[in-house]
């Protein structure tokens, strides 16, 4: 966008109504649609007041699936985050043979529904799956378990790094790294020292991104994640449990959690955008 | 003499990809293609064709066709007044467009039923005016809508920014009208990007999930989506049936993802070819 | 150390960027490869940078084979066409970037490192800039720091990939002499890529014409211009006229021009002739032509002229001072002469000349 400011002639009055009219419509819109649902979760969340708040989210079971949420996420964003480091380096500094298909493949997890991702490690691992009978005769447990959880998380947020640095890596091109090369600097010279600096903004907006979604995932989940309470709940099926319990204020509290991560990513995410756009590539948006 | 790379670590990043791939992706895939022939195609569409299952899809594609065809008007609207129009608080505002996408859907989807449920925040005044959104299709369409909503404007977004402002004074100075060179100019730049937000929302809300649950209700026939059947199949320990289910719905997002892709190439078509 | 390119073929999946190239560059020379985009020269830069592969061929370099070694081992100093400075680096961190790098038994202390690049700062007129990072730096600032970084490793062979490309006409008139100094001063070869042929001319020892992944002529810029090798370096550089010619009984003529019954002229059936517009003088007598425009250019005035006997559109130099006493209007008639052409003569097929039968002559001219 250019910088230059414009001198703008006088705006004619019904020209000025339509721009006031088409400004309200959206901020209704977006006020009704988007602010007001995400008001309604801290309100019913403290409407018992802030001490039964606390006493929900206090709760052995709210502590342990937040426990497991944090664990899942631990182990998925550290995964995809080297995936999505490699994905981008193939991709935009080789030319190779069945690349288009490669981003092809990088890109379905986005378009999958959870239920849908949920449903392929099922049949993959589960009794009447792929490996279960050899699982089960081992004594192995992988749906219904924790694994599971692990698997589809990988599995739903696997794009979100590669696609993050895939385009800024593009544009970026490789002249700097084949500077280092003549300069002498070894391969992991070259990676730590030029590539990396180079992406690290944009490296820690898909991680955030991924970190969002990891935690947030609900279908997939719930697909591979069965009943046993405490074990296998995360922070979203707490969620989901408490309120077919009727517990509204406790199912809540919960969501007040997960909405205030939300806004904490929100923010985070506006700043790199302001303080870092040009190091951040332009992008398609994605994720579910 | 062979062709040697310049930059190192093609083997690595490549064969750690395509493994990783492979194992996280692909043979999941495999699994389904495994767990569905083994059905075989007469049987598949007897499972498919139970009043239910059609029903509930349906209600998926029927649902987030309509809810796309909405968010793609709204997000153009959107779109427009966020790059071309400055008023008080607009970045703020815009910051939280992105709010479906980190929102948990479980949250939004409580959240959204307990606004418009007959005792909700809006459910108890809209309710006696005989406008019923939750339990209803309406309601599975409107969690539909705040979870495509963000596509269309975050596509559109950067075209309109990087649209030069020259082109509209051409026309202008070519003595087209406002609406003229709305419909004639800026609609058909904006083409490719608005049917490839309209195509991400649709992807979107076919298999949406946690959201709509809550809020739809779910009763059989008349509020029950495609993906919550697969769930109940699945407990059910129907696999067959939960496989069939899953594999339309799969060839449904195989098909948008190579529609998008060319999208994206077409909308690419016009950009200046650096040296 | 002779660095000696032989037979060096690089295919592209659509053309071919380099056919059968093969060159000598002597120690301490300064060579330009000049052509246009698509020429094949900057495939030749990255090949001897090691950032690209020939197909067949080979490059040694002091009798050591460059092709068995990668970027990294070969320890050229590269400068690339838009500098690839490490943008998230200062200018001090950039220069010292090929020393840090070395594997701890070869890399300098760390006070030689800042000493040496201290030493480049005031060599490449940047001292009091090594704080600064390179957004915030001028393009021949940021030219001249590209420079430094690249000779921080002590190269023997420096390589410059379009080195005043993308600078405004002052600052790259300046560089230019400045780099010729610098290359002198330091004793090293240097092999730079350019499209601007005045560039090439002006400050290289010898160039390398280079057109279709072929190199057409290598020389000094005095041969080059003086004596062009084949129709293609003719027609590049400098300013040319160009008359086809065909025979009639033993003479090769096209209107006007005329080569005389030289054993030479019998044996092809077409020519084609280039004459400088400086080679041209307005006469007495020679061809007779009409002045359609005069285009001022400082001290020379370039005339266009219409030739009687052909309608051909052709252009002479004279010198403004000259012209100014003959006092000429367009429409003028003139007669022109020419001191010297270059003719090639033409082979059957449509355009294929034959360089090696070329001739350099004084036209007889028809009255």
């Amino acid at each position: 966008m250019k910088a230059t400011p414009r001198v703008s002639r006088p705006v004619s009055w019904p020209r000025l109504l339509l721009h006031i009219l088409l400004i309200l419509i959206v901020v209704c819109f977006m006020g009704v649609f988007l602010l007001l649902p995400l008001a309604t979760v801290f309100v019913e969340a403290l409407r018992s007041g802030v001490h039964a708040f606390m006493q929900a989210i206090a709760q052995r079971e709210a502590l342990s699936s937040m426990r497991l949420t944090l664990f899942v996420a631990a182990i998925a964003v550290p995964l995809n985050l080297i995936f999505g480091v490699a994905a981008a380096w193939a991709m935009t500094r080789f030319e190779f043979r069945g690349k288009a298909l490669l981003g092809t493949f990088i890109d379905l997890p986005f378009s999958v529904s959870p239920v849908i991702s949920g449903l392929l490690y099922v049949l993959l691992f589960g009794a009447q799956g792929w490996f279960g009978p050899w699982l089960d005769q081992h004594g192995v447990r992988i749906i219904f378990a924790v694994p599971s959880l692990v698997l589809v998380t990988i599995f739903i947020t696997l794009p979100f790094v590669a696609r993050e640095l895939i385009p800024l890596m593009q544009a970026q091109g490789s002249d700097e790294e084949e500077a280092a090369r003549v300069l002498g600097a070894s391969a992991w010279q070259m990676f730590f020292r030029v590539t990396l600096p180079n992406i690290r903004w944009a490296l820690l907006y898909g991680v955030l991104l991924c970190k969002a979604r990891a935690m947030g995932e609900f279908g997939a989940v719930s697909v591979v994640s069965g009943h046993i309470r405490g074990l296998t709940t995360t922070m979203p099926r707490e969620v989901e449990m408490r309120y077919n319990e009727y517990d509204y204020v406790g199912a809540f509290a919960v969501a007040s959690l997960l909405a205030l991560l939300a806004l904490l990513t929100l923010a985070v995410k506006t700043l790199l955008e302001w303080r870092y756009g040009d190091q951040i590539a332009q992008h398609t948006p994605a994720g579910h | 003499m062979q062709r040697r790379r310049v930059l190192p670590g093609f083997g690595l990043s490549l064969g750690y990809v395509v493994t990783y791939l492979g194992l996280i992706v692909l043979l999941p895939l495999a699994a389904l293609a495994w767990k569905a022939s083994g059905v075989g195609l007469h049987q598949l569409l007897q499972l498919l064709s139970s009043p239910r299952t059609l029903a509930a899809l349906r209600l998926s594609f029927g649902g987030a066709l309509v809810a796309a065809v909405f968010n793609a008007v709204i997000g153009l609207l959107v779109a427009w007044v966020m790059t071309r129009y400055r008023f008080p608080g607009r970045r703020l505002l815009d910051a939280f467009i992105d709010l479906p996408f980190a929102l948990p859907t479980a949250v939004a989807g409580i959240a959204l039923t307990a606004i418009y449920a007959p005792n909700g925040w809006l459910g108890q005044w809209l309710v006696p005016l005989g406008i019923q959104i939750a339990y209803t299709p309406l309601g599975v369409m409107m969690a539909m809508v705040f979870v495509g909503f963000p596509f269309v404007v975050r596509t559109l977004q950067p075209v309109l920014e990087a649209m030069d402002r020259d082109v509209e004074e051409a026309a202008a100075s070519l003595g087209a009208t406002r609406l003229q060179t709305f419909m004639r100019v800026i609609l058909p730049m904006l083409m490719p990007a608005l049917l490839t937000g309209f195509a991400l929302a649709l992807a979107r809300a076919v298999g949406e999930y946690g959201s709509v649950i809550f809020i739809a209700g779910n009763i059989p026939m008349h509020s029950e989506i495609a993906p919550l059947l697969i769930v109940e199949k699945l407990e059910q320990v129907d696999y067959a049936g939960a496989a069939a289910l899953g594999v339309v719905m799969l060839c449904f997002s195989f098909v948008l993802l190579i529609v998008i892709a060319r999208l994206q190439r077409w909308s690419g078509r016009w950009a200046e070819r650096s040296a | 150390m002779t660095l000696l390119l032989s037979h060096l073929s690089r295919h592209f999946t659509d053309a071919a960027a380099l056919d059968d190239v093969s060159l000598a560059i002597a120690p301490g020379e300064f060579l330009a490869l000049l052509g246009s985009s698509g020429s094949g020269k900057t495939t030749l830069l990255r090949i001897l940078a090691g950032l690209d592969y020939p197909q067949t061929g080979s490059v040694t370099w002091g009798g050591h084979d460059l092709l068995n070694m990668n970027a990294r081992e070969r320890k050229v100093g590269l400068v690339f066409q838009h500098y690839a400075l490490f943008r998230h680096l200062t200018v001090t961190e950039n220069i010292a970037f090929g020393l840090r790098v070395r594997p701890r038994h070869a890399r300098p202390a760390r006070a030689e490192i800042s000493a040496r690049v201290e030493k480049l700062l005031k060599r490449v007129q940047l001292e009091g800039y090594g704080k600064r990072f390179p957004a915030q730096l001028s393009g021949g600032q940021r030219q001249r720091v590209a420079l430094a970084r690249a000779l921080a490793v002590e190269p023997e062979l420096l390589l410059l990939d379009e080195p005043f490309g993308a600078l405004d006409a002052q600052v790259r008139i300046a560089l230019r002499r400045w780099l010729r100094n610098l290359h002198e001063e330091l004793g090293l070869t240097t092999v730079f890529v350019t499209h601007d042929q005045e560039e090439a001319l002006e400050l290289a020892d010898r160039v390398a014409v280079m057109n279709r992944g072929r190199i057409e002529q290598v020389g000094t810029p005095e041969a080059i211009y003086q004596q062009p090798a084949t129709p293609f370096v003719c027609e590049f550089i400098g300013k040319v006229n160009k008359f086809e010619l065909r025979r009639e009984q033993d003479r090769l003529i096209c209107g006007a021009l005329e080569l005389g019954a030289d054993p030479w002229a019998r044996r092809y059936d077409r020519a084609v002739a280039y004459i400088r517009p400086e080679h041209l003088a307005l006469s007495a007598s020679g061809w007779k032509a009409h002045l359609r425009h005069i285009y001022l250019a400082g001290s020379v005035a370039h005339l266009e002229l219409a030739l009687d006997a052909s309608e051909q559109i052709i252009e002479v130099d004279v010198p403004s001072e000259d012209l100014l006493q003959m006092s000429l209007q367009p429409g003028a008639e003139l007669y022109v002469e020419a001191r010297t052409a270059t003719v090639f003569p033409l082979l059957d097929a449509p355009g294929e000349a034959k360089p090696e039968d070329r001739r350099v002559l004084k036209p007889h001219q028809r009255a």
